[in-house]
């Protein structure tokens, strides 16, 4: 015992000078990653898995479409519905969309732009496919299916 | 030094500087959500001008099929084992070699490493060559989307274990190539020299 009592003199305090620059720096790691949503997602979105899946080069070129059942059914019905920014739209009004979104980038990255498609995985092919019409038409032909890592259960 | 013993420079008290990083720390953790911007890639085609009638060998073309009901038919018979078994029925198809006197497909042959040759099959009822194999979906209106995603990642998966099994590397390897580097780029495009993926999907039936 008087072994160990000799050595407690000694501080057992843990230096908490640092501490504040260890938060610091989580800190501005969260801020820097941090995207605010800026736009309510008014539909389901429980994305498909799948394991194949490619990551986008440059994140400016990509312009989000959600489709799924709203998530107020009472007000939107229960028919699945496209969502653009912060409104629901018919597949034949993509186009629209497809154009404000182009003209946001540089003339050289517009044939580049790639469609991001939400889908839920409720939907049905149906209005997947007008959209998919549509986008063709539109001349915005990179589409990129989201979709979660699946787990394999093996 | 300069400073006289009974002065003491002033001091902001720092103590609770770690309080209010933390709790501005966990604002941002609360807001995060961190941007997963992955998922299947899909170039669609031009859009329709005119209709170009293309002659392809019935041989050439492995077809699959979706209902409304979800259930598929695969080459013409109903497919009722799990979806990741298309998988393996995709790379044999795109893997045979029925042709062999064409003297593209002996040379793209003899460029697949040991491993792959003994996968590859030569039959005559399936494609011709790998350069020629198609696989082509067709789903309907009512086919959920979930299955169009199952059947279209194993598609895209029976391809990329073709392109990483060529190269040595592993599929997930293969899939974080990154084309912007010189050096992942020349192996990327060796990975699929003479054999594009040639996956068809058709509109949907009404």
């Amino acid at each position: 015992m008087s072994k160990f009592k000799k050595n407690s003199k000694a501080s057992q305090d843990i230096p908490t000078a640092a501490l504040p620059d260890i938060i610091f720096m989580l800190l501005f790691f969260f801020m820097v990653t941090t995207v605010m949503r800026e736009q309510d997602i008014l539909v389901k979105q429980l994305l498909p898995k799948a394991d194949q899946l490619s990551k986008i080069q440059k994140k400016s070129l990509v312009s989000h479409i959600y489709i799924g059942e709203p998530k107020n059914v009472g007000v939107f019905g229960d028919e699945p519905r496209i969502q653009t920014n912060d409104v629901f739209v018919e597949p034949d009004e993509l186009t629209l969309f497809v154009n404000q979104e182009k003209d946001k980038l540089s003339e050289a990255e517009r044939d580049r732009i790639t469609m991001a498609l939400n889908i839920d995985s409720e939907v049905k092919m149906g209005i997947v496919s007008d959209v998919e019409q549509t986008l063709r038409k539109s001349n915005a032909r990179k589409l990129l299916y989201k979709s979660l890592r699946a787990i394999k259960d093996d | 030094m300069a400073r006289s013993k009974d002065r003491k420079a002033p001091e902001v008290s720092t103590g609770s500087m770690a309080d209010i990083a933390f709790l501005l720390l966990i604002f941002f953790l609360v807001t995060t959500t961190i941007a997963n911007d992955k998922g299947i890639l899909m170039q669609l085609p031009p859009p329709p001008e005119e209709e170009i009638e293309v002659k392809l060998q019935e041989r050439n073309i492995f077809k699959i099929l979706a209902n409304s009901n979800d259930q598929l038919l695969v080459e013409n018979e109903p497919f009722t084992q799990p979806v990741s078994e298309l998988r393996q029925m995709v790379k044999d198809h795109v893997l045979n070699f029925g042709k062999i006197n064409d003297t593209e497909a002996v040379d793209l042959y003899n460029s697949l490493p040991a491993s792959m040759k003994t996968q590859a099959k030569q039959d005559p009822e399936s494609s011709d060559s790998p350069g020629d194999a198609i696989i082509s979906f067709k789903a309907n209106r009512g086919t959920s989307y979930e299955l169009y995603i199952q059947v279209l990642d194993n598609l895209h998966a029976a391809y990329n274990e073709i392109y990483a099994e060529r190269v040595g590397l592993t599929t997930q390897e293969f899939l974080e190539l990154d084309q912007s580097e010189e050096i992942e780029e020349r192996i990327y495009k060796q990975a699929r020299l003479g054999i594009p993926k040639a996956i068809s999907i058709a509109e949907p039936d009404k």
